[in-house]
């Protein structure tokens, strides 16, 4: 069971190509690492496996546990378990964060069956509690006047309650002071298990120590121009991506 | 709240076959209110009165310089303007026939008066099938009863208001009112009575081609308080049906009325209402609108503030499906200093739907110190969608401060992108962003309405999204 994505190709719609030839397989259980000079793609690869309105498939194929991930709708993806911490989480103006939660949670509900609203805040409150939140946050609307840092937390706290197989985080530390940067860690590590996979985006290797990956690629002008294990980040920080630009 | 005793959605669903002893037929003139009085046992100067507004009526001519173009297209000869059972309201269900009760029962209305009303008033076609209200009300002095029973009863209540607030010249559709009124109710709730439960109307429209012209007037003595509601649903015809009802309310010296409507007419019905409120000395009034129904809505709560620091408030919230169109707004008449007024209206069109605000805010000269907030908000679900704007604001006062703020946006596809990636369906995404749009002011009505106002807009955005 695996993520498996080959030659994506992919462009804004109607613009520029973004994707040249993506190949990449991440195994269940495993925490993959992306990095990358900026403009290099990887916010894109995240929103095309989403399925993003803005961006289309040229050619390649992904697929989600054997499932043609490309054939489906993104509330489809997200049911298979496909989940995006937002790089800019949106705010949704007078839905409170409980209603939201219980909302995409009844969505995952055989039809029919109703979510226990008891045990539903019971989970929520404890998963706040963990991730540092005021237990207020339930009743406010979602990421409404929210500070960077609290939306990121937000996106986490919304993965540890859909409880999804692949999550994709998108620069989830960039807005977040050291502090925070720790405690998502914490939540994210917790969750490692051999039934989940992490796609860790970022710059830096400050998030990469807390959270340990197993491989590391690096993706430049659309393409993956190498993998390795956790020492390819310390190879980054000390000599950034010169070294892959001169190899071009 | 068991949401299956509590429906406003039966739209068009379902209608039973006519059963009526009095029929006035179609077209209004001298001998259809002399059925009318006839039927009623009506006084000879409510005879008169209405006759004379007939002429009136006859006289005027349609709003067609300002009004929205489909109201051309009602041809006031295709109105039954009188269909009745012929009886006095029950005040027992079991009592009411059985065609009648088992409509209110689908509608959920007996179980709703057992469980949070202090008083219920039901409609069907022209009269009151049923009228009753809390015992322990009556013994304090409050009267609720309908408008035929309230001007025979209380004549010397309720004549002295009668079409104060909304004179019959007012507007074409007051005098037609004037003329062909029957049913909507009477109340009064004497000095210092405050009611801790609302009272409840439910305006049915059952017959093909039917005009209902409810009446109301509602009197809150010095310092008494009340909520009143109303429910409107009717089946949906081919032809034309007309609801032109007038509602005229009076709140004395520190009195509080909160007025509460959920429209939900098919689109074959015209909805022409006139709603206007006179507000004394430290009194308030609050409409609070919502209309979802109807083809077109021609709507305007209005207070007049006429005592010091009188305050007026109409919260409105409209959605316009595809062949809809909601003209609605507020109008704020500042006739005393040191009045305020506040008001916020949001619109939703969908489809093809169109959702216009028209607003009026009045300073009257040498009012001074009085105060005026406007808010209009309204979302557009397709590029096929309109909605318009139409504030007039005029201010002769000195020290006022009026401030109109307006905003028109599209529900944003990143926001459904995010809410979709979290599961849910593009129709949920869009019905929780919807809702998010309105939540502030759906928080305003009772809690039974507005669990039924978000599943009514959950079944509009389903049926727009498939």
């Amino acid at each position: 069971m695996s993520l498996i994505i080959k030659d994506l190709h992919a462009r804004v719609k109607d613009g520029a190509t973004i994707l040249n030839g993506i190949n990449l397989e991440i195994p269940k259980g495993e925490v993959h690492a992306i990095m990358g000079p900026n403009g290099s793609g990887k916010s894109t690869l995240s929103k095309v496996l989403c399925g993003h309105p803005d961006y289309e498939v040229i050619s390649g194929s992904a697929e989600l546990d054997g499932q043609d991930l490309f054939a489906m709708s993104v509330d489809e993806r997200s049911r298979a378990g496909l989940f995006l911490a937002f790089q800019y989480p949106v705010e949704v103006p007078g839905v409170t964060n409980a209603n939201f939660m219980r909302a995409a949670l009844q969505a995952r509900m055989p039809k029919g069956e109703e979510l226990d609203a008891v045990s539903f805040y019971k989970e929520m409150r404890s998963k706040m509690k963990s991730l540092d939140m005021d237990p207020r946050f339930t009743a406010r609307a979602v990421n409404e006047g929210f500070s960077g840092g609290e939306k990121k937390r937000n996106d986490i706290l919304q993965m540890m309650m859909l409880n999804p197989s692949y999550a994709i985080l998108d620069e989830t530390d960039s807005g977040l002071d050291v502090d925070a940067l720790k405690i998502v860690s914490e939540g994210v590590n917790a969750m490692r298990a051999p039934f989940r996979s992490f796609v860790i985006i970022t710059h830096y290797k400050r998030l990469l120590d807390y959270i340990k990956p197993d491989v590391v690629h690096v993706l430049y002008k659309g393409k993956i121009v190498r993998t390795a294990g956790y020492e390819l980040v310390a190879q980054i920080e000390q000599q950034g991506f010169d070294f892959i630009k001169s190899e071009e | 709240m068991d949401e299956s005793t509590f429906q406003i959605d039966t739209r068009g669903e379902f209608s039973f076959p006519e059963n009526h002893k009095f029929d006035a037929g179609f077209g209004l003139t001298e001998a259809t209110i002399d059925y009318i009085c006839d039927a009623k046992g009506e006084p000879d100067w409510l005879r008169e009165f209405r006759k004379d507004a007939l002429r009136k009526f006859n006289a005027m001519p349609m709003p067609t310089h300002w009004a929205p173009e489909g109201i051309k297209d009602l041809d006031f000869e295709k109105i039954r303007y009188y269909l009745a059972h012929g009886t006095a309201p029950y005040k027992d269900w079991e009592e009411v026939p059985d065609d009648v009760k088992r409509t209110f029962e689908r509608l959920g209305v007996p179980e709703q008066e057992r469980a949070f009303l202090a008083g219920v008033d039901a409609q069907y076609d022209s009269e009151t099938a049923y009228n009753n209200m809390q015992e322990e009300l009556r013994k304090k002095g409050v009267i609720f009863v309908n408008s035929t029973e309230g001007l025979k009863e209380y004549e010397h209540i309720f004549r002295p208001w009668f079409g104060k607030v909304i004179p019959v010249t007012d507007n074409k559709f007051s005098a037609l009112n004037h003329a062909a009124f029957s049913g909507g109710s009477f109340i009064y709730v004497p000095k210092g009575v405050k009611l801790e439960q609302p009272l409840q109307a439910y305006f049915r429209i059952n017959s093909e081609s039917m005009g209902q012209f409810e009446r109301t007037l509602i009197i809150a003595d010095e310092g008494a308080e009340l909520m009143y509601m109303e429910g409107c649903t009717a089946p949906k015809y081919d032809s034309a049906t007309l609801h032109s009802g007038v509602v005229e309310l009076v709140a004395l010296k520190g009195a509080k009325i909160q007025y509460v409507t959920v429209q939900n007419w098919a689109t074959n019905v015209y909805n022409l209402v006139i709603q206007r409120g006179l507000a004394m000395e430290d009194a308030e009034i609050r409409w609070i609108d919502c209309n979802i129904g109807s083809g077109l809505t021609m709507k305007y709560p209005a207070v007049v503030l006429k005592g010091r620091r009188a305050r007026g408030e109409v919260v409105s919230i409209s959605l316009a499906h595809d062949g809809q169109l909601q003209d609605t707004g507020a109008r704020m008449i500042h006739a005393a200093p040191e009045t305020s007024s506040n008001i916020v209206a949001k619109s939703i069109s969908i489809g093809k739907g169109r959702a216009s605000y028209r607003g009026e805010v009045n300073v009257l000269k040498g009012m001074n110190g009085c105060r005026n907030n406007t808010e209009c908000d309204a979302l557009l679900i397709s590029a096929e969608s309109r909605t318009d704007t139409y504030p007039a604001i005029s201010v002769n006062g000195n020290a006022s401060a009026v401030q109109h703020e307006a905003s028109v946006s599209q529900v944003d596809e990143e926001m459904l992108f995010y809410l979709q990636q979290r599961g849910l369906t593009r129709a949920q995404a869009m019905s929780l962003a919807v809702n998010g749009f309105i939540n502030d002011l759906v928080k305003e009505f009772p809690m039974e309405y507005s669990v039924e106002l978000r599943r009514l807009i959950d079944l509009e955005m389903e049926d727009s999204i498939g």
